[in-house]
This record gives structure tokens, C-alpha cells and sequence, in this order.
């Protein structure tokens, strides 16, 4: 044991040393929120003033068109010509025409000028309001009551219970989405670390350095010891990009969020409320969030995950994946004389994995078919599947089956890559195949 | 004097050969040997089997009289023919950490590579990364790594080739060192000059198989021929008709006015008979015997082992 322990510290050691893996460390986690705070940023409206100046020809908009905090409108009779050419000077940002016939529809009928561009927030909120004039102006000419209109409209939305055995049924929020994430990051994780596994493993070959080690320690020892100490490495580079991640968002979510989380919990009061007293709620009196309702559902299906399952299951299935292909990759490793041979070894391992994900992108689409439940058993693709279907909710002893196998998986692969491992760390200038490989098996 | 190594009856074989047949050979303690054998024969194999690599097919291996079982590797040092270190590591981590997988504790690793770096002038390397040394300097760490352990047995495969000529004389010394120290030096090599140089005793494998072994001298006794060199002044054909029946010129020149004759005499004939039998003829400048050196006994014997295993092939089929 003692033996194994150096073998794990080392391993630890010299990526630690390793400057692009401390940078990696901490790039991810500032990607990954440099990149939410990039798509809650875009899904923002821009808060640029405009100062815009409007003519009117139609006379369809005046006083129906609005501004809000950050826009602001004038209204102008004056010639398109004239207005084009002083606009900015008035200190306008920007110039909006509507021409006459505007009802008529088609391209050119209304026009807008600026010198700076306005933001792609800005266009879609003049457009959608024009659009909305334009639309009940067309029910009126038609006779129809704009309300009864919007009053028609429902939205549905399904809540889905699940039955059990015993009758019993609980509530189940779709979060597919969520799942295919977890997916996706376990294949990231399992691919990431199998290939350091494999790198190092053919760093000693080539270095010529395992032979002085096995001759110190039993080759299975020196397997098993890099498996596990690329295993602690993970988690810990794991556990300190979830950190950083965490801390980051957390910063991110109170600079950019910090009006949403109280305006969740006015929303689910309302929410109750009306659950309560029926239509006998005063409507007009409540606040509307209108253009907040997705961003509520996701924060409620979030609320609703329970993070702690997530977290073990990840953490479980990590460990079981990553043994079960590291030792895979270690044996490959052991194989290959150079980088350049490795491909035709790694690209067979690489296809389960694929197959893993495509699987789990299936799972949000049809999560209860054969595939995606044999897909959540078979240790080969077991973690990237189940780590889909997980938030959806999984029957606890179809974890327990799939965890099990995954482990006794990880031990008889194990087993099998040692012996390979053996004979290949000191097979040179041979080109390795497969047949070859599984010769070695059967070597004493 | 008792062996340190015992090795019975060990063979060995891969799916397509086989690499090691029938092999048996007794190591004494304190000594040199010498496992000599052309590429191919199985060298490697015996001393990957001696250090636990890779285990025999069958056949028993004894090391001072116990099975060779895992604890024994802390006893052993190697040197293997394919050698290198991690390039991105430090002299001292790298060499501290192969210390203790040999069984060191820390401390007492620390201590013992302050002694070699001491020894070989090289306390400077410590935090230097192995790929910023030159290439004779690496040579020198490893040959610490192999010996930091203070093995009883150790073990160098090739330890010659691909070092240069004065880290091979540094390491020469230190093999005769060591022995003096009381450690059993195995070091197989294709170098006839140092194995007669360095050797006590040596086995010769080939095609798998051993097909001589013993002690260097013993050896070269056996292979005496009772061939001697006279040089001497004076008439060859008295010399010649001298010798009579005693004995064969195998090769003769003359230089300087001195003759050279290589003689071989017959079975039961003595040098002193033969020196008689010339005295009067002439007059005698050296005379020396003619013992093979083992580079003659090794190409010899490769010899006369293929033309054995080339009529047994072609025989089977």
C-alpha cells in the first residue's frame, strides 16, 4: 500500500506542477460564467438611452407607441428630409418613419436612422409594439374587440405526476435540459482524465522510465496507482472548479439577477394567491412579469432539483466511469510506442463513449424507452445516460443496479487491463494490434 | 562461498517463442557474473524474471536460499538495458522517489543521495529538471537510482552500451566497489573486454538456452589447446625439424630477424619436452601460452550452438 500511496502523490504531484492545469483549472470556471453572464446579458434588454424622434405619417402610433425607462420618444411632423439631416443634432439618437401606408404592409414602409447602432433589444421592442398597434387596429376596422381577443388566449400548462407501484404520485418537473448537461459534462470528465490517464501511462513507456519502476513495484501496482491518482486529481481539479464556479455565479447572480430573486417571490405569492381566491383576485392590482415567465419557470424548476442526488449520483458515477475507462486507457497506453499510433486504440474506446451522449440526447425527447434505460445499465455508456435521466426522476433500484454493474465492471476491466498493461509497458518497436493485445491476456 | 542466487530449471516462452528453455545457474555471493549471450538469446528475459517483472512458466528461482517472493526487490538494484527518467521531474524528487518505491524511508534516501551527489560532485542537480541535463549527467543519476538502495544484488543490463567511455570507467570502479563492499554484481553485456577485465565467473546463453557457464578462469583453462608462441633467432628449419613428431606449426612469420612460431602440441607432450627438443636449435626470446580469451571462447561456442540448432531445424522439417 505504502508503495501504491507514492505512486498516487506523484501522479498528483507532477500535474499539479503542471502550469496548464492550474490555468485550466481556473479558465473553466471562468468561461463557464463568463459565458452565462454573455447569455443573461444578451437576453437582457440594453439599458443605452435612446432618445428617439418619430414621424408619423400613418398617425396610427402618436400616443399609442411608447417609451419606457430607457427610451424615450418625440413626436415631429417634419419633413422625412429635413428630420434625417438634423435628428442627431436636436439630440436625438435616433429617427423612426412610419410612412402612410404603413397598414398595407410590405418592405420599406417604416424606417429607422441612426449613426450609432442602436441594440437588437431596442428594434425588437419598437417592433413588437408596432406590430401589436398594427394588429388591433386591423380587429377594430374588423370589428372585433381587442380583449376578447387576448382574453381567448390560455396557456396550458401540463404538470406532470408520476404513478408509482403503490399509487402514490409525485409531482415531476421536466428538466431535460438540465440532464442532457449532466450528461454532457460526465462525458467532458470521463474523456478529460481517461486521456491524462493514458497520456501518462505512455509517458513512462516512451520515457523508458517503467522499466526501473517494475522493477520496484508489481506492474498492477503502478496501474492502479496512476488510475487513482488521476482519480483524486480529478475530483479535486472537480471540487475546485465547482467552487470557483459557484463563487462566480453567485457574484454574477447578484449583479445581474438581484431584482429577479425578489420578484420570483412577489410572482409565487400572486401565484398562491390566485390558487386560493380563485378569480375573485383583483387582477389590475397585481404586478405583471409578463416577459419574466421563462426565466420563473426555469428558477422554480431549478429550485425544484434536488442538487444533493445530483451531486452523489455525479460524484459516483464519475468515479465508476472514470475507473472503468481509465483502466481501458491504461492498457491502450501501455500499447502504443508514440502519439502518432495512438489513434487507431483510442477512436474504438471514444465510440461507446459517443454513444453514451447521443443516447443521453434521447433521453430528453423519450425518457422512458428501452434504449435509454439499457443505455442507464450497460457500465460502457451507464453514466452518461443515467446522469440524463436522473432529474427526471429514476426509480432508486435502477440506480443501485446500474452503479453495482458500473463497479464490478470497473473491477473485472481492471483485471483485464492489468494483464495487458504488463506485457505492453515493456513491448518496444513492435507496432502493437489488437490481435496482438489480446494475446498478451493469455501470457502468464 | 554460498550463492546468492539459485535458478532452477527456469523456462520461459511467449505465444510465438521461446524465450528462456531448461535454464539453471548458481550466482555466488561477493562475486561478479557475467551473463553473456548474443541479441536475442534471452538475457533479458532471465533478468526480468530475477526482478519480478515477469514471472517464469515454470522452474524455481532461490535468493540467499528463499523463494524469490516481492519482499526481495528491496535487495535487488537494476539497471535495465531500456533506461530513462522523467524528463519534466527534478534530480532529487525523481531519485527520492525511486528510493523509496526500493523500500527507503524519505529521510534515509535524503542522506544517501547527499553522499552520491557528494561523491560525483553534482550537489548542484538537485533542483534541476533531468531534461536540462546533458546526457552523460543523466547517466549518472540513474546509475544512482540503481545503487541508492544499497542493493545485495545488483543487477545491470547492457550497463555499458550507450554510455560514454568515462562514465563506463566510473562505473567499472564502482562495480569492483561495490563487490568489495560485499554485493553480487550480475551484468550481462556483449563487451568481451570487460568481462575479462571485470568477471569471475559468467554463463553463456544462447538460443534460450545455456550452453556454458562457470568460473572465467576454470574456463579458460578448459579451453587451452596446448598452443604455445616460441619466438626465438636462429634457423627455422633446425626448429622445425626439431619439434619432430612432438608437435604442429599452426603459423609462423618472420620480423627483425626474429621467428614467430605458433605450435600446437600433442596430447601428453609437455612445454618443457618441447623446449628441450628446441634448446639447441636456437635461441629463445618468449615463449607464452596461447589461452583463448573468452571473445574466441564466446564465437566459438555461438558457433558450433548454431550449426547444432541449424541441423536440428532442418532436421524437423
Amino acid at each position: 500500500m505504502r508503495k501504491i500511496n507514492l505512486i498516487i502523490v506523484r501522479e498528483i504531484k507532477s500535474k499539479l506542477h503542471n502550469k496548464t492545469f492550474i490555468i485550466m483549472t481556473l479558465l473553466a470556471p471562468l468561461l463557464i460564467t463568463g459565458f452565462l453572464a454573455f447569455l443573461i446579458k444578451m437576453s437582457q434588454s440594453e439599458k443605452t438611452e435612446q432618445n428617439v424622434l418619430v414621424l408619423d405619417e400613418s398617425q396610427l402610433f402618436r400616443d399609442k407607441l411608447t417609451g419606457n425607462d430607457y427610451i424615450s420618444l418625440a413626436w415631429s411632423n417634419q419633413r422625412l428630409e429635413d428630420a434625417v439631416e438634423q435628428f442627431t443634432e436636436k439630440g436625438y439618437t435616433c429617427l423612426l418613419w412610419i410612412s402612410p401606408n404603413i397598414i398595407e404592409g410590405g418592405a420599406g414602409a417604416s424606417k429607422l436612422f441612426y449613426k450609432k447602432s442602436p441594440g437588437f433589444g431596442f428594434q425588437t421592442y419598437i417592433k413588437d409594439q408596432m406590430e401589436k398597434i398594427i394588429y388591433e387596429n386591423k380587429l377594430k376596422a374588423n370589428n372585433i374587440d381587442p380583449i376578447i381577443i387576448s382574453n381567448s388566449k390560455q396557456s396550458v400548462k401540463l404538470i406532470l405526476e408520476k404513478v408509482d407501484d403503490k399509487g402514490k404520485t409525485e409531482e415531476q418537473s421536466n428538466l431535460g435540459l438540465f440532464g442532457f448537461i449532466t450528461g454532457a459534462l460526465m462525458f467532458m470528465f470521463i474523456l478529460m482524465y481517461g486521456m491524462m490517464v493514458f497520456r501518462s501511462v505512455m509517458e513512462e513507456k516512451t520515457n523508458r522510465i517503467v522499466e526501473v519502476i517494475v522493477s520496484s513495484v508489481k506492474p498492477f501496482e503502478l496501474m492502479l496507482g496512476k488510475i487513482f491518482g488521476v482519480a483524486i486529481l480529478g475530483i479535486i481539479q472537480f471540487a475546485a472548479m465547482g467552487i470557483i464556479t459557484f463563487l462566480l455565479t453567485t457574484i454574477l447572480s447578484t449583479v445581474f439577477l438581484k431584482d429577479t430573486s425578489s420578484q420570483l417571490k412577489v410572482f409565487e405569492h400572486q401565484q398562491e394567491l390566485v390558487k386560493k381566491n380563485g378569480t375573485n383576485v383583483n387582477f389590475e392590482k397585481l404586478q405583471k412579469f409578463d416577459d419574466k415567465l421563462e426565466l420563473f419557470d426555469l428558477m422554480q424548476k431549478l429550485h425544484k432539483i434536488d442538487f444533493l442526488q445530483v451531486f452523489v449520483c455525479f460524484l459516483l458515477y464519475f468515479i465508476g466511469g472514470f475507473l472503468f475507462y481509465s483502466s481501458i486507457m491504461a492498457a491502450i497506453g501501455s500499447a502504443v510506442d508514440s502519439e502518432a499510433d495512438s489513434q487507431q486504440f483510442i477512436t474504438p474506446v471514444m465510440i461507446p463513449l459517443m454513444i453514451g451522449y447521443f443516447i443521453s440526447t434521447k433521453t430528453i425527447l423519450d425518457p422512458d424507452s428501452s434504449t435509454v434505460f439499457w443505455g442507464s445499465i450497460i457500465p460502457f455508456t451507464s453514466p452518461i445516460v443515467m446522469m440524463s435521466r436522473i432529474t427526471n426522476g429514476v426509480p432508486p433500484w435502477e440506480i443501485y443496479l446500474s452503479i453495482s454493474i458500473l463497479f464490478v465492471s470497473f473491477v473485472l476491466m481492471t483485471w483485464l487491463a492489468g494483464k495487458i498493461y504488463r506485457t505492453g509497458i515493456l513491448m518496444y518497436g513492435k507496432k502493437t494490434s489488437w490481435r496482438e493485445i489480446g494475446k498478451w491476456l493469455f501470457y502468464k | 562461498m554460498a550463492d546468492i542466487l539459485q535458478i532452477n530449471h527456469v523456462s520461459k516462452r511467449y505465444s510465438n517463442h521461446v524465450a528462456l528453455n531448461d535454464v539453471s545457474l548458481n550466482i555466488p555471493e561477493r562475486s561478479v557474473f557475467g551473463l553473456l549471450g548474443p541479441n536475442g538469446a534471452g538475457k533479458t528475459s532471465l533478468i526480468r524474471i530475477i526482478n519480478q517483472i515477469t514471472g517464469p512458466d515454470t522452474g524455481e528461482i532461490f535468493f540467499k536460499g528463499q523463494k524469490l517472493n516481492p519482499k526481495h526487490v528491496e535487495q535487488i538494484g537494476y539497471l535495465p538495458e531500456e533506461r530513462g527518467l522523467y524528463k519534466k521531474m527534478t534530480v532529487g524528487d525523481q531519485v527520492l522517489y525511486l528510493a523509496q518505491l526500493k523500500g527507503l524511508s524519505k529521510h534515509e534516501a535524503k542522506k544517501r543521495l547527499q553522499f552520491w551527489f557528494e561523491k560525483f560532485e553534482m550537489q548542484s542537480w538537485w533542483k534541476k529538471k533531468i531534461e536540462e541535463l546533458s546526457k552523460g549527467m543523466q547517466q549518472k543519476v540513474q546509475f544512482i537510482v540503481t545503487v541508492i538502495h544499497e542493493p545485495e544484488l545488483l543487477i545491470l543490463d547492457e550497463p555499458f552500451s550507450g554510455f560514454d567511455p568515462i562514465n563506463a570507467q566510473l562505473i567499472k570502479n564502482e562495480i569492483l566497489e561495490l563487490r568489495k563492499n560485499g554485493a553480487t554484481v550480475i551484468f550481462s553485456t556483449h563487451n568481451m573486454g570487460s568481462v575479462e577485465e571485470l568477471c569471475d565467473n559468467i554463463a553463456l546463453i544462447n538460443k534460450s538456452e545455456k550452453i556454458l557457464d562457470g568460473s572465467v578462469k576454470d574456463i579458460r583453462k578448459t579451453y587451452r589447446s596446448n598452443t604455445y608462441t616460441v619466438s626465438f633467432k636462429g634457423n627455422p628449419m633446425g626448429f622445425t625439424n626439431a619439434l619432430w613428431t612432438g608437435g604442429e606449426v599452426l603459423n609462423k612469420y618472420t620480423e627483425d630477424e626474429v621467428n614467430h612460431f605458433t605450435v600446437k602440441l600433442l596430447n601428453g607432450v609437455s612445454s618443457n619436452q618441447l623446449l628441450q627438443a628446441v634448446l639447441p636449435t636456437c635461441e629463445i626470446i618468449s615463449f607464452t601460452e596461447l589461452i583463448p580469451s573468452m571473445n574466441d571462447i564466446f564465437i566459438m561456442k555461438i558457433n558450433e550452438g548454431n550449426e547444432v540448432i541449424g541441423t536440428k531445424s532442418s532436421y524437423t522439417e
